[in-house]
């Protein structure tokens, strides 16, 4: 392989941390907690290629998953704001309820507990738009927040919703519009991996979304970093996958890195990770 | 004195709002509950007959369905009941720790064969036979223990485990994978990295070398924990390097993993090689073959002898020579092997039954 494959590999396994990340940092930075990445990616795999499957067009599949991560995120959102439940364990409890739901209906429509049938889907590398698609969602979310009125109102939210309130800001809708906009990016993630695979298979996010939010965390909450964060665990995937053969350093290691990176953001060292101060707060 | 206490808990807890919609939650909960327990209950009884053998069998996490181990065992007890006549329930668990209850539900119910499909259950099915002394117990693919000096820590007397020599079966595709790869590179890629599945990329090794001793095998694996075998974009990004860096075909050991290394080869118009089942229809025209388990017949066998009485506990061992394991050769993909490639195939299966190639199950 010449550098030029090994770029494509490390963009190609970007993709969908880039969709998830970007979708992370808008709902924490309007205040909401995005451990539902995983779920939303998930949920956004799965109803694209049921879109796919039924109308045999991919591009209706993207909507389809785009409007099943938006689902997800509504019911997420419904239960933070208006319910003010604990951020933490309603992720928890919409990340498991989105691994029961597309198992139930993957047996339910496909008769199969492993994968759905092959659908259509876009070419891999550079000729997937959806490509192209993940590397636009962090400077497009950059401008977004920073650009923005509606950036700013969710900054502010995120900062101090008394203060947003105080000028007249609704805090709820900026929530809800953010964490429902968070779950359209990150479904966009699982639609990624998804139409790439031409199938869906059961929990085939494999974890990406806990990278993602790893991601968000180790980039310091701005899109820029988070993005930056999301192409160097990308790199250290695809280093895993070359250096696996050559028995130069165990593969464990390497699988640890995000991790280990994310622990060494909030302790601290590279830099302080302050996280936006109203996050988790449901109030007003 | 207690019915003042009693109006005040009862005027605190309507007062108290969420709790009222809590209780009326759970209401409703315990009643749906109930009401499913007593259908289920009214189906099974149906089919349930306890005057024959009757047989338990707690499926792996997904299922029937999943075109591998699960209908594997499916269609083993499925056969079993038809010509054996015996009485099979089965309970799909969710996730963790259904399995341990499941097995537990089926024990209490004196089945007369209890049995768990997948390595995950070797330590409930190792604690609950401790339990249940009188029933059978069987784990398909158990996992077995060894102490310190390497000798065997013996299994309950009431518990058996089917193993498969998958060394074997993946000895002759990688023979096969040498002798129609044109490539000095021959490709591997496993699911979780962990000894079960270093069996398969140890077999696979040596059947590559045994006929081209200066051939390459690169293995790789798609992770160090359970997601590593439904990850099929990590499978996919693996094939993917090992085609472009010149391999041809690709056996994988994956489960669902898999499927991206069969998307892989589409894209690339490369060959893969299939697992425990003939794998086949998953992309037709890229797989070359698939090594096959027999989780089929090992569990019709099973079955067969606690019908028959001739159960006892221990490790059953199913290899080529019990046709516990093998490789798909038929209309489909017969054009891609040349007879002489196949006949060389047979050849080796034939040393390695008779002993005459010990195969390593380790790297």
């Amino acid at each position: 392989m010449n550098s030029f494959e090994i770029i494509t590999q490390i963009l190609r396994i970007a993709a969908p941390y880039l969709f998830a990340a970007a979708g992370g940092v808008i709902a924490e930075r309007s205040g909401i907690i995005s451990l539902t990445l995983e779920g939303y990616m998930l949920g956004g795999a799965f109803a694209a290629v049921v879109g796919t499957f039924y109308t045999g067009s991919p591009t209706i599949g993207v909507l389809c998953g785009i409007g099943g991560g938006m689902v997800l995120a509504l019911i997420h959102a419904i239960s933070c704001i208006r319910y003010r439940a604990d951020q933490v364990i309603v992720g928890i409890a919409i990340n498991l309820f989105a691994i029961g739901i597309t198992r139930f209906f993957l047996k339910l429509l496909f008769g199969s507990s492993s994968n759905s049938p092959r659908v259509a889907g876009f070419a891999s590398g550079y000729a997937n738009p959806l490509l192209w698609l993940g590397l636009l969602a962090t400077p497009v979310v950059a401008f977004l927040l920073f650009r923005t009125t509606f950036g700013l109102r969710v900054r502010a939210t995120g900062e101090k919703p008394e203060a947003a309130a105080s000028v007249g800001v609704s805090v709820h809708r900026v929530q809800y519009t953010a964490v429902v906009l968070s779950g359209a990016l990150a479904a966009l993630g699982g639609v990624y991996l998804a139409l790439d695979q031409h199938q869906f298979t059961d929990q085939m996010t494999a974890g990406r979304g806990f990278i993602a939010v790893a991601a968000v965390i180790f980039g310091r909450w701005s899109p820029l970093r988070a993005g930056a964060a999301c192409l160097l665990f990308a790199a250290a995937e695809t280093a895993q996958i070359h250096l696996q053969g050559n028995h130069v350093v165990a593969s464990q290691f390497i699988e640890m890195i995000p991790y280990v990176l994310t622990i060494v953001a909030l302790a601290g060292v590279v830099g302080r990770a302050i996280a936006p101060s109203a996050l988790g707060r449901a109030e007003t | 004195m207690w019915h003042s206490r009693l109006v005040i808990v009862v005027r605190t807890t309507l007062y108290l709002l969420p709790v009222r919609k809590l209780i009326i939650a759970i209401v409703v909960l315990l009643a749906a509950h109930i009401a499913l327990m007593i259908a289920g209950r009214g189906r099974g009884d149906a089919t349930l007959d306890h005057s024959g053998t009757t047989i338990g069998i707690v499926f792996d996490v997904g299922g029937r369905g999943d075109k591998s181990f699960n209908d594997g065992a499916y269609a083993g007890a499925d056969s079993a009941r038809r010509m054996l006549g015996v009485t099979v329930r089965y309970i799909e668990p969710g996730d963790g720790s259904d399995r341990e209850s499941g097995l537990r539900l089926l024990a209490a119910e004196k089945m007369n064969l209890v049995m768990g499909v997948g390595f995950i259950f070797t330590d409930d099915l190792t604690s609950l036979a401790r339990e249940y002394p009188n029933i059978n117990f069987a784990g398909i693919d158990l996992s077995l223990a060894y102490d310190s000096t390497g000798k065997l820590i013996p299994l309950p007397p009431n518990l058996a485990a089917l193993k498969f020599r998958e060394e074997e079966g993946s000895f002759l595709v990688g023979s096969l994978a040498a002798l129609v790869g044109h490539s000095r590179k021959v490709g591997f890629i496993g699911g979780m990295d962990i000894p079960l599945i270093h069996k398969f990329e140890a077999g696979y090794t040596a059947g590559v070398k045994y006929v081209c001793p200066d051939c390459t095998v690169i293995s790789q694996y798609a992770g160090v924990t359970p997601d590593a075998f439904k990850n099929p974009s990590r499978g996919k990004e693996l094939a993917l390097s090992q085609y472009q860096s010149g391999v041809n075909i690709i056996f994988h050991a994956s489960g669902a993993t898999g499927q991206g290394v069969f998307e892989a080869a589409r894209q690339m118009h490369k060959l893969a090689i299939g697992v425990d089942a003939d794998q086949y229809q998953e992309a037709p025209g890229y797989i070359l073959t698939s090594m096959v388990k027999g989780v089929n017949a090992a569990t019709f066998d099973v079955i067969r002898r606690v019908k028959d009485g001739s159960f006892h506990g221990g490790v059953y061992s199913f290899g080529l020579k019990e046709g516990g394991v093998g490789y798909v050769y038929n209309e489909h993909n017969k054009a891609l092997i040349p007879d002489s490639v196949h006949a060389r195939i047979e050849a080796i299966k034939a040393l390695i039954i008779a002993g005459k190639i010990t195969v390593p199950t380790t790297r």
